[in-house]
């Protein structure tokens, strides 16, 4: 663990680090990828919606010693493709909700469920049941979203900027967009656990993003003021700062959703654990890496067409090359420039460049010694 | 280490931090306090974990309307009752239809059954309609000038028992103006008065009103005799009478009782309609004495035909200057009216409000009358659609899931895990008791979507820690001991977990606000969550760092503290420090 701690030191100063922005084109072409086949996943398989959506077939047997457990594998077995959801009533009979059946389809499906309970076939009563999850609580739902995406896009271009703004929104769609998509693939079934899950994704994915672009925006305050390095550079640096940030809180994260989804969902089998929880796990998966591959990136593309952040990636071209040429005519110097360069390069301003004196001071304002 | 000493502490105004934890652990004891003083353990859960009620509603024809059960119509009515159990969004309730003209509501275990059934199975048809004639309950043999005229016409007219009814009724009026001989009206109040009861009253000078002709004014023949057939003083009598009013169209004459059977009414046509309430909520009426009223909001729509009917009521003599307020076929309400109201508001009072009928009136106006009448055909329990083992397996898992946390958080932070981890704890007891005691207050209820988001919002909340930690840390590294880190890592930490939570909060506002059912249901979790994020990492988090500051054990860096400056790569000129021997070590 230590070896993690001084990489997260190194990474801190800026001794180690992955050029998150200089390979992004790499990770841009991986999200499309995997965008395109989520979207593909989508158009061409579809969402299987359950029966809170859609509705279905619900079928009432005569009281009966079978448990609801052990209907619904009947339930299951007799209508396979579909959800079902059993619940045992008061007195003693079963209600057997299965999605999607309409009048023709639930006549073979009373049929086996009846033989299945060793009840005559007219005992059996199959009627169709309507939405749970209704359509207004759907377009409700959309006009909340809608809103909130609104008001978020504001509320990030006023406290960060615009582009931000923008990449945090592509992000934010980046993740849904492959939650379902994956979603779309697997087959589970669309119930209003997936929904809730997504619209936790929906709320993480945001919030990493912030977390990000939070250090990002401390890191290039005062860009302009110096020539060292680059919007991308400063970008670049900051992501790696927060890198250990990142991992840890991905771990902790995830670390209990993979339990719900290996251990709980991996044992029993199917059910809405494995719904609720492999929606949380792609999207928090997504939400994590978009924040540091995709959104980060896509702010500094935007930033390099600043005129500002043009002329100074201009100005540190220069440095660099005036630096170079010194460097090579005074051919070999000791030491290694980078370990002190970032303190004062970067950024951060006043007092990281006096660290002793802080050091001694203890933050105690100098004139009040008392 | 520059001032080793105690009691020159807390540069940086962040006094104080022992106060702060006694502070939260006050509350934790109060929560947990309130939670076996209600006698609720454990937070309701939801219908697909605990099982609950199942009531199957029918839909009943009505006569003159043979299509009124349709699609339409069920779908509208499954949208009223699920609003009106599930108001919040957060007590799970279901609401679907069957076959062609059934609904069926589920509700969790623990419930009010009966106030369920009273909430869905209440149609709610409001509807404001002119007082035409007033009898009292009884059946009368003959249509005569009924006793409640003749009581109208004995009772004190003068102004001044006017104006003295309104003050008594109504003592918020900021500066009752003193009883004025012309105008009856401006004498009272604007606001709407419960009328007088029927029986006589002593006082005032009687003035000559206008004596009632025998023959009802605008009553046909037919609805007298009706009047007269109608019996209120019976529950069978009101319950008929109900059923009748309900039935009628908004444009025929009714008669009606009110709710205690001690009046009937002959009402002209609908004025004002229930669609027309915008928004109605319960109050207690502390200073006019009435004690729970219903206060209506009109849409201004609503608001105009309102201000019309009482501009025309308010010139007629009684008891066609009052006007009855119908739910269901049964007057609530006959307030009197004596000047035009233009407010776009008015309130109900009287009909025997307790606080509970006085909210869910209120509720069910607010979300509206449903389309169609219903009748409960069965009500039975229901057992858990997921089953035990769902709930044990999530809870395994997610346990498991925790322990692999501890873990990591152990191998990375070391000591500092404790901070985390104490951190959790406090966060988890906070969540676990504000939703058991927000079952009873408010009808909470987990389901399991709520609780893997629960399990969620164990990330989040260890992000904080987390940032606030890595700060720390980077602060250690540019070479600061362990206390000023601490103070100066604080306000940049804060503005991250600020920030970033504030995007949170803002979701889960926007969604409660505009959403309904399930998805208003998780916009109030995760508002919970993020609320108690920020109130964790403030009121614990950071005072208990202030304090382990002050431990050697984490100001010297321990190596098992987490904050080893060496583990931590602190730049080597500035790591040595007087206090810190085990740093020369390398040397």
């Amino acid at each position: 663990m230590s070896k993690l701690g001084s990489i997260g030191a190194r990474l801190y100063r800026g001794e180690v680090g992955y050029d998150f922005i200089g390979k992004r084109k790499i990770w841009y072409g991986i999200s499309i990828l995997i965008t395109i086949t989520a979207l593909v996943g989508l158009a061409v398989r579809g969402l299987n919606f359950g029966i809170e959506f859609s509705g279905g077939a619900v079928f009432s047997t005569p009281a009966t010693s079978v448990s609801s457990a052990q209907g619904q594998h009947t339930a299951e077995s007799a209508a396979p493709g579909h959800q079902a959801m059993v619940q045992k009533l008061g007195n003693g009979t079963l209600r057997i909700q299965i999605s999607g059946l309409d009048t023709k389809q639930s006549l073979p499906v009373q049929e086996e469920i009846a033989k299945d309970l060793k009840v005559p076939v007219k005992d059996v009563n199959t009627q169709l049941v309507g939405p749970s999850w209704g359509e207004q609580i759907a377009d409700k739902a959309w006009l909340g979203l809608g809103i909130f995406m609104v008001l978020v896009v504001l509320y990030l271009a006023v406290a960060f900027e615009w582009r931000m703004a923008l990449a945090a929104l592509i992000a934010l769609i980046h993740d849904l967009t492959i939650t379902v998509g994956v979603y779309a693939l697997v087959g589970f079934e669309v119930t209003p656990g997936t929904v809730i899950g997504l619209l936790t994704i929906l709320g993480y994915s945001l919030y990493d993003t912030v977390v990000v672009f939070d250090s990002l925006k401390e890191a290039s305050k005062d860009i302009t003021k110096q020539t060292r390095f680059t919007y991308s550079e400063i970008a670049n640096r900051s992501i790696n700062g927060t890198l250990v940030r990142s991992i840890n809180t991905t771990v902790v994260a995830l670390l209990p959703v993979a339990g719900l989804l290996f251990v709980g969902g991996g044992v029993l089998g199917a059910g809405m654990l494995n719904d609720i929880s492999l929606a949380l796990f792609v999207g928090l998966a997504a939400g994590a890496y978009s924040s540091i591959f995709i959104a980060t990136p896509l702010v500094a593309d935007l930033k390099e067409r600043e005129p500002q952040m043009k002329a100074l990636a201009k100005r540190v071209k220069a440095k660099r090359a005036s630096a170079e040429a010194k460097e090579a005519s005074r051919a070999e110097t000791s030491g290694d420039p980078q370990d002190d360069d970032p303190e004062d390069g970067a950024s951060v301003v006043g007092p990281r460049h006096q660290p002793i004196a802080r050091g001694r001071g203890r933050g105690r304002p100098s004139g009040k010694r008392r | 280490m520059a001032a080793p000493k105690k009691g020159r502490r807390t540069p940086a105004g962040h006094g104080h931090p022992g106060r702060t934890l006694a502070l939260i652990l006050i509350v934790m004891i109060g929560l947990v306090g309130g939670m076996f003083w209600y006698g609720h353990l454990t937070p309701r859960l939801g219908i697909d974990l605990a099982g609950g009620t199942s009531f199957t509603l029918a839909a009943q024809n009505q006569p003159g309307k043979p299509n009124a059960i349709n699609e339409t119509n069920m779908n509208t009515a499954a949208g009223i009752m699920e609003r009106r159990v599930n108001g919040l969004g957060v007590s799970e309730t279901e609401v679907q239809t069957q076959g062609n003209d059934h609904i069926i509501v589920n509700i969790p275990k623990g419930t009010d059954a009966k106030q369920a059934r009273q909430q869905v199975g209440t149609t709610a048809q409001l509807g404001f309609r002119p007082v035409l004639t007033i009898a009292p309950g009884t059946k009368t043999p003959t249509p005569n000038p009924s006793k409640g005229q003749q009581g109208k016409n004995d009772q004190g007219k003068g102004d001044k028992a006017t104006g003295k009814q309104g003050s008594q009724q109504k003592a918020t009026s900021p500066s009752k103006p003193s009883a004025s001989p012309t105008t009856q009206g401006r004498a009272v109040t604007d606001a709407l008065k419960k009328a007088p009861s029927a029986k006589p009253t002593p006082s005032g000078s009687a003035k000559p009103s206008p004596k009632p002709s025998p023959t009802l004014p605008g009553a046909g023949s037919g609805i007298a005799k009706q009047l007269a057939a109608l019996d209120c003083s019976t529950k069978q009598g009101r319950a008929l009478a109900g059923q009748q009013a309900a039935n009628a169209k908004p444009s025929d004459q009714i008669v009606a009782c009110n709710q205690e059977g001690t009046q009937k009414y002959v009402l002209g046509p609908v004025a004002v309609e229930g669609m027309d309430v915008k928004d109605a909520k319960a109050a207690f009426d502390s200073q006019g004495g009435q004690g729970w009223i219903v206060q209506m909001d009109f849409t201004s729509d609503g608001g105009k035909k309102f201000a019309d009917i009482t501009g025309k009521l308010a010139a007629k003599p009684r008891p066609q200057n009052q006007f009855a307020i119908v739910l269901d076929g049964a007057v609530v309400s006959d307030p009197r009216v004596d000047q035009q109201l233009n407010g776009g508001s008015a309130t109900i009072s009287g009909g025997g409000f307790t606080q509970q009928s006085s909210e869910d009136l209120a509720n069910m106006l607010s979300y509206g009358a449903l389309p169609l009448s219903f009748h409960i055909d069965d009500e039975t329990t229901v057992t858990a659609a997921l089953g035990g083992e769902q709930l044990h397996a999530g809870l395994l898992a997610g346990a498991i899931g925790l322990g692999l946390v501890v873990l990591y958080l152990v191998a990375y932070y070391r000591g500092l895990s404790l901070v985390a981890l104490a951190s959790l704890t406090v966060s988890a007891i906070l969540t676990y008791t504000i939703m058991t005691l927000l079952g009873p207050a408010i009808g909470f209820a987990l389901n399991l979507p709520a609780v893997c988001g629960a399990i969620v919002a164990i990330g989040i909340t260890a992000d904080s820690f987390i940032v606030y930690f890595e700060r720390i840390r980077d602060e250690i590294r540019e070479g600061r001991t362990l206390r000023p880190a601490v103070e100066r890592g604080w306000p940049r930490a804060r503005r991250t977990i600020l920030v970033s939570d504030f995007v949170s909060f803002l979701a889960a506002a926007v969604l409660f606000i505009v959403t309904v059912g399930k998805v208003k249901g998780f916009a109030f979790t995760l508002g919970l969550t993020t609320l108690l994020d920020v109130v964790v990492v403030f009121l614990f988090t950071k005072p208990l760092m202030t304090l382990l500051a002050r431990r050697k054990f984490f100001a010297d860096g321990h190596p098992w503290s987490g904050l080893d400056p060496k583990r931590l790569g602190a730049k080597p000129p500035l790591r040595r420090r007087r206090t810190a021997p085990t740093q020369t070590k390398e040397a």
